[in-house]
């Protein structure tokens, strides 16, 4: 038995070729759960992140980049690991896109990891509690934080001349994060939060939590849930009731199945989810479409968490994750030559060459503090039963 | 006088009005627990599924009416697809009947084995359901939406509060109040229905009496159906269908049915509203009553937090069993 041990090791340490390395990426997002009608979109877009640099033949003289897929399941942080840990120990994964949903990904981080020494880059874990988590420097995100968020909806409101709000938020960490954000930002701005309520998703009947809000009133109510979830039944019922007219939707509540199912009384809500008008965000839509992937929410951070991976092996010669992590920031922010997306091979060859560059992509990356993006929004105002684009802050 | 008016059309609007609502929904499916614990003495966990079987086919056969026109008008056509739910929700229940439990009762199995064997089931109908019409949320509801909007609730009173109610909780409340009444004619009054709560009070005293138990099983597993069929579309119609709530759904229905007292009608309904009335109410922030009370406050005057709705019910729940095992109306207790 020991023999054959000796030998199986010998073989398989003999089975990495020298030149042309094979590098495989983790994919690790919720395919089942919550957000399961966005992550398909979401993987697809990180693997042509991944097949425009095999076939560019650039990467680490002409790696091949194969994605792994693994299931985070959004919510169940024991399965979230487990896949992780599969992906790392089993598949060998060199880093992971992902994860998704914030709890998982602090799991992920935490468990596996930071054990293992591997970088993760998360297209859409937007806890602010992640900012400061301790991370070997191993964690970065291409989704803005929700601290961000808060801000720029707390700005939205003061434009819009709202001086009174309640907020009801999903009771997890994303709603709870999101909802301490925008309930800070607002009152340091002068206006007034009149209840913070949580709220539990798939639940039979909202009327309990619609009374209290109605009775604690504002002009507003800031819904931080999920459009598919308790937040919409909660705007159904608060719309039924009478109790509020005009809802402030934050991302998880954006998505064409809220209008399509409440119909034309949600017009005139408004609300963010995180977006560019760059050029990188146009070039991105036409490519994915090209490629037979219709672009939905987060799709183009997940093409953008891929490409930073492999820029930053590039930049550090190694597709170790120990050497990477430090380039990320250096090929995310200035200074250097933009590369959008399409143009990874034209990034690949100029670090090859020993130049600096500036990934811009798709969602115009760049990283600030706690190796986050620093945050472009899409505001979005409900009209005629669509969401459309009202500017972009 | 106004504050007055004002205050009970405040408290109408989001106490009485949805706690009535969300009441019967409770009761309909308490009635459907109570009725096979009393028969066949198990709590019956695959209820819940039921009801979202029943409701399933109900909004596939109202597709299909819609898509050849056939409308009710300003009603939900679901209401024309329910009696044809019905029946095929019963020849699910009686098929599952031949097929699982018969085998338990020819065992003469104690109840915890019943219990196990419908958390079988209901996962069976629990893909059952996904597989066919899949886990999305649908609505169904094709009716007109509102008998009285809050806004002209408010123009026509001149009142400051606005009173809403829903075309779906108006047909809730009438369709529940002719059923119960159906039900408890069908049970005091014909001969099957007396059979079936002789044999529910002693089962041995029946079969000397010359009761049909096979009969007797068979009725209550065809009321059950019915019943789950016409709440799990009630439920819908007021707020949507999901697959995931209607499972979730089946724990303050057993808090309900276990509050008024197992196998006990009577007790279902009242559990119903006792379970539904104390989430409303409890949580309720009754600030705005205050001040129209002519006390101004600035606090929610809010007892417990939202939060807490689920505790209150089950504090319920557990003080009704320390204090009468067998629930409100007394029913049986193991």
């Amino acid at each position: 038995m020991k023999t054959m041990l000796r030998v199986l090791a010998a073989t398989t340490m003999l089975s990495t070729p020298a030149f042309a390395e094979e590098i495989k990426l983790g994919v690790i997002l919720g395919y089942t759960g919550p957000i399961e009608s966005l992550t398909p979109a979401m993987a697809e877009s990180a693997e042509l992140a991944m097949s425009e640099v095999s076939e560019s033949g650039a990467l680490l003289g002409g790696a091949k980049v194969t994605p792994v897929r693994g299931d985070s399941t959004c919510v169940d942080s024991a399965a979230a690991t487990a896949a992780a840990e599969r992906l790392i120990t089993s598949d060998k994964v060199n880093a992971l896109v992902g994860a998704d949903c914030s709890g998982v990904t602090t799991a992920i981080l935490q468990n596996v990891a930071m054990a293992n020494g591997v970088v993760m880059i998360s297209p859409s874990a937007t806890s602010p509690a992640l900012s400061d988590m301790e991370d070997d420097d191993l964690f970065f995100r291409t989704a803005p934080s929700d601290a961000r968020q808060g801000q720029v909806l707390a700005e939205i409101l003061k434009d819009k001349g709202v001086k009174e709000i309640a907020i009801t938020f999903t009771n997890n960490d994303y709603g709870k994060g999101l909802a301490e954000s925008i309930e800070q930002n607002f009152t340091k701005q002068g206006g007034k939060v009149t209840i913070s309520a949580a709220h539990e998703d798939g639940k039979g009947d909202y009327s309990a939590e619609v009374g209290a809000l109605a009775q604690a009133g504002g002009d507003v109510l800031v819904v931080a849930g999920y459009l598919d979830q308790g937040g919409k039944g909660i705007i159904q019922g608060s719309l039924d009731s009478g109790a509020f007219d005009t809802f402030v939707l934050p991302d998880g509540m954006i998505g064409d199945a809220l209008p399509k199912a409440i119909g034309s009384d949600l017009d005139g809500s408004y609300g963010t989810v995180p977006g560019t008008d760059s050029e990188g965000a146009e070039l991105f839509d036409a490519m994915a479409k090209a490629s037979g992937i219709s672009p939905d929410a987060f799709s183009a951070e997940s093409y953008d968490a891929a490409a930073l991976i492999l820029l930053a092996m590039q930049a550090a010669g190694s597709s170790d994750s120990a050497k990477l992590k430090n380039k990320v920031f250096d090929v995310a922010n200035a200074p250097g030559e933009e590369i959008l997306p399409g143009e990874l091979a034209k990034g690949l060859k100029i670090l090859a060459d020993g130049g600096d560059i500036d990934y811009v992509g798709a969602t115009a990356v760049e990283l600030v503090r706690g190796g986050e993006s620093a945050g472009n929004y899409r505001e979005i105002l409900v009209k005629d039963g669509e969401n459309t684009t009202a500017k972009f802050r | 006088m106004m504050d007055i008016l004002n205050t009970l059309a405040l408290l109408g609007n989001y106490l009485i009005v949805p706690g009535i609502t969300y009441g019967c929904q409770l009761a309909l499916g308490a009635l459907g627990i109570t009725l096979i614990y009393g028969i066949l003495r198990f709590s019956n966990f695959a209820h819940g599924e039921t009801m979202a079987f029943g409701t399933m086919t109900v909004i596939l056969l109202t597709w299909a009416m819609q898509s050849v026109g056939i409308s009710l008008g300003p009603l939900p056509t679901a209401l024309l697809a329910l009696p044809f739910g019905i029946a095929a929700t019963v020849l699910l229940l009686l098929i599952t009947d031949r097929y699982v439990y018969k085998f338990y009762r020819q065992q003469r199995s104690t109840p915890v084995i019943y219990l196990i064997a419908s958390i079988g089931v209901m996962f069976l109908y629990n893909g059952l359901i996904r597989f066919v019409i899949g886990p999305d949320d649908r609505q169904f509801n094709d009716g007109t939406r509102f008998i009285m909007k809050a806004r002209e609730f408010k123009e026509m009173t001149g009142l400051r509060e606005g009173l809403a109610i829903k075309s779906s909780q108006g047909i809730t409340l009438i369709v529940t109040i002719l059923l119960v009444i159906a039900l408890f004619w069908f049970l005091n009054r014909t001969r099957a229905g007396k059979s079936m709560r002789a044999y529910s009070d002693n089962e041995d005293l029946a079969l000397l009496s010359g009761i049909d138990p096979d009969r007797v099983v068979m009725i209550a597993w065809i009321l059950t159906a019915a019943l789950a069929t016409i709440a799990g579309t009630l439920y819908g119609l007021d707020k949507s269908f999901k697959p995931f709530t209607y499972l979730q759904i089946l724990l303050p229905i057993f808090a309900a049915a276990i509050v008024g007292g197992l196998g006990s009608p009577v007790g279902a309904i009242a559990g119903g509203f006792v379970i539904a009335f104390s989430e409303v109410a409890v949580t309720f922030a009754y600030r705005k009553v205050f001040g129209y009370m002519g006390y101004e406050v600035d606090g929610l005057m809010q007892l417990l937090s939202t939060d807490y709705k689920f505790a209150v019910s089950f504090a319920i729940l557990v003080i009704v069993l320390l204090v009468k095992p067998t629930g409100l109306f007394s029913g049986k207790s193991y």
